[in-house]
């Protein structure tokens, strides 16, 4: 018998042992982060880079496989005893000496996540991770020259970029309201002193909004170099129709960070993603006879928000509790109760 | 129903204040719903896990017969622990907020031969939606036995005072039968019904699992403690059994708890539902230790009220209710645990037999409620 045939054997037997669990029920209690459990990771340190943003560093489970500079990892941190997925970007160099990552957080008002990791977060949290992904890296041959766009927290993937790889003329166009909401000022102006990085801020709150046309005169030479641009849709809609229209736009490289707006109204499109059907939803129908007028195999029981055998994956949208009003927005791991929700916008559920 | 309707002082408006008032308890909790619970989930099934662990540890020695007590002592509150607080209350979507996937409803399998998802279906939709409806809550006898007066008497009745001894004995078994309305499922027809077959093969491959690791391979780990592990753990499913089935006899079965007849649930408001959870309950007080290990079920009142409302919370929510108990006149059935079992095994035996009185013939709650 093959080493692999027998290991599978003696799982399976552990299985047996351990049944209705499983062995990782148990691993779990003593050794959370060892390779082949669930991917997590224990926040080792908050450190604050200004007054609402911060640096979590994190010791990643055993089965990390890496990430690649300007990558954003998803990770799930339980606030308020409720467990919320979010994407960062890696702020740390990929070649960190003691495995750790950073990502860093910038508090957005009324951000559950955000400020409970900026301004609540302990060290020695364990969280849950995703590999990291995305496709906002730099290529494997180094371009001549790199212009980084960027504005607010939009920095967080750049400054993964640059603490990992140096080029030899690297020029920075960074965007905040005030000198002291630059999140990484400090190591930006170390770069700077080292002449590592031309650094050009544009402090909004002084200067107004950047219009893109000044790319002229702050980078003048901007249309021959390759650009990363992270921050809000209206600089990266500006800076994607100025590429174009310059003829460059191949030279472009843009990042969005998804805005986490639902509009929560009354009622909408609810879509069953399964079956691929589309129906429109009032606000006070419970989405599972929604379903089933349109024919859709909905699991029910009670009817009545008791006995949670109707529940079902909201993938997108949001959705109305019919008996206390509360909005649930979707989230990857949120399952509803169709029976007591009804559509409040758009909304698509996995049926 | 009994004699006399306990609820027919109230007016159709107190009745539907009454559920709001409930709602508003709901409520409460609803919005103070947090880390703390969470927390104490978490805490309560590590410690189980843990305990678990050491117990089948120290059954590898159990020949030894200190070794046998200890291991044997703790794998009964374990796997009490694993099917009271834990599974019953996980499988009833008490900590789905949480939005952990590992502790939820839809994936949480137990230490039982039923499997989740059945019982799920018979206890959550079919007990806490019918609740004491005679010939809808299959709860009220478990369909082998006669637990009111209302309900109709037949001679297998008279042996239920040993039908109940044994179903309490092996409980998890008459639960996975139940599951399978084994009863109704049995006869000739239905035994083919592609349906039931294959819930059926579900019990089977959950029944073999569990017999295996409890009876096969615990016991060969233990090599010379084979025949004590054996033991061991047979007793502890023994242990398990009789308490799980005393603690839940004593949810609907003691005196002065109400059935309902089918008629009197048609069109039920929100309010007539709240009173029929709580005319139908009954309580058990004692020790927060004992709370503990009835899996909060000794608050069967407010659990039946409000079925997803974390377990840990029923304590401070009990307070609130009987205040409503009380405000509406309404008895709240609750007392000790042997009282309360002695209460319900009394009805047992008594109501083996066919009933003495002639039945009175009460108007059902309905007809009140319209004619008030
Ligand atoms: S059908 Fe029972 S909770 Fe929805």
């Amino acid at each position: 018998m093959t080493s692999t045939a027998l290991r599978s054997r003696a799982w399976k037997l552990l299985e047996m042992v351990t049944t209705p669990l499983l062995p990782s029920d148990y691993l779990d209690l003593v050794s959370p982060l060892r390779a082949g459990a669930d991917l997590r990771g224990r926040i080792e340190a908050v450190h604050p880079e200004t007054g609402d943003a911060a640096t979590i560093v994190i010791r990643p489970g055993r089965g990390w496989r890496g990430h690649t500079a300007g990558q954003y990892v998803r990770i799930g941190v339980d606030v308020d005893g409720v467990r919320l997925w979010r994407a960062y970007s890696l702020t740390s160099p990929t070649n960190r000496r003691d495995g750790r990552v950073t990502i860093t957080v910038k508090a957005i008002p009324d951000g559950k996540v955000s400020n409970h990791l900026v301004r609540r977060v302990k060290p020695g949290t364990l969280i849950h991770l995703d590999q990291a992904t995305g496709d906002f890296v730099l290529p494997r041959t180094k371009p001549a020259k790199v212009l980084y766009l960027t504005a607010g927290s939009g920095i967080t993937p750049v400054m993964g970029m640059l603490r990992d790889t140096e080029f030899d003329d690297v020029v920075m166009v960074h965007c905040a309201p005030r000198p002291q909401d630059v999140i990484f000022r400090n190591d930006l102006h170390d770069l700077v002193a080292d002449t590592k990085l031309r650094l050009t801020e544009v402090h909004t709150d002084t200067d107004g909004m950047l219009d893109i046309a000044r790319l002229d005169e702050l980078v003048p030479d901007w249309a021959e170099r390759e650009t990363w641009a992270c921050g809000p849709a209206g600089l990266l809609d500006a800076a994607e129709k100025h590429w174009a229209e310059h003829g460059v736009p191949e030279r472009l490289h843009t990042e969005r960070f998804r805005p986490t707006v639902v509009v929560a109204g009354d009622g909408g499109e609810v879509t069953f993603s399964t079956t691929g059907r589309t129906v429109d939803a009032d606000g006070a129908t419970p989405l599972l006879d929604i379903g089933e007028a349109a024919g859709v195999l909905m699991p029910s029981g009670c009817r009545m928000g008791i006995c949670f055998g109707c529940t079902t994956p909201l993938t997108a949208g949001a959705v109305r509790d019919l008996r206390t009003g509360e909005i649930t927005e979707a989230e990857p791991g949120v399952l509803i109760q169709t029976c007591v929700s009804a559509a409040a916008g758009p909304c698509a559920i996995e049926r | 129903m009994t004699a006399i309707d306990p609820t027919a002082h109230l007016t159709a408006e107190q009745i539907e204040e009454l559920g709001r008032e409930l709602d508003a308890i709901r409520d409460d909790v609803l919005a103070s719903r947090g880390e703390k619970d969470a927390a104490y989930i978490r805490k309560v099934i590590s410690a189980q896990r843990k305990l678990e662990l050491v117990s089948r540890g120290v059954l590898l020695f159990s020949i030894f017969p200190p070794a046998w007590v200890l291991g044997t002592a703790g794998l009964s509150v374990a796997k009490i622990m694993d099917n009271m607080e834990i599974g019953h209350n996980i499988l009833h979507g008490q900590w789905d907020w949480m939005r952990d996937p590992k502790i939820h409803s839809t994936t949480w399998e137990w230490d039982h031969v039923s499997p989740s998802d059945q019982w799920k279906h018979s206890h959550n939709e079919l007990h806490h939606k019918y609740t004491n409806v005679i010939g809808k809550d299959n709860d009220l006898g478990y369909g082998i036995m006669r637990v009111d007066e209302d309900q109709k008497w037949h001679p297998f009745h008279l042996g239920q005072p040993l039908w109940n001894f044994l179903n309490a004995c092996f409980f998890e078994y008459g639960i996975a039968a139940y599951d399978l309305e084994l009863g109704k499922n049995l006869h000739k027809r239905r035994r083919k019904n592609p349906e039931f077959r294959s819930r059926a093969k579900a019990v089977g491959r959950k029944i073999r699992k569990q017999v295996l690791k409890d009876y096969v391979i615990h016991p060969l780990l233990s090599g010379p403690s084979f025949l004590p592990t054996l033991a061991a753990t047979f007793t502890a499913n023994l242990v398990r059994n009789l308490w799980s089935h005393s603690v839940i006899m004593c949810g609907h079965f003691p005196e002065g708890v109400q059935v309902f007849e089918r008629r009197s649930i048609k069109g039920e408001t929100r309010g007539q539902w709240y009173l029929r959870q709580m005319m139908g309950s009954a309580n058990i007080s004692g020790s927060k230790a004992m709370h503990f290990m009835t899996g909060n079920l000794s608050h069967q009142i407010e659990h039946h009220l409000f079925p997803d409302l974390p377990s840990n919370r029923y304590a401070e929510v009990a307070v609130k209710v009987r205040a409503l108990f009380e405000k509406y006149e309404l008895e709240y059935v609750t007392g000790p645990l042997p009282k309360q079992v002695f209460s319900a095994w009394h009805k047992v035996v008594r109501l083996s037999l066919p009933n003495k009185k002639p039945k009175l013939k009460t108007p059902a709650r309905e007809q009140e409620v319209l004619a008030a």
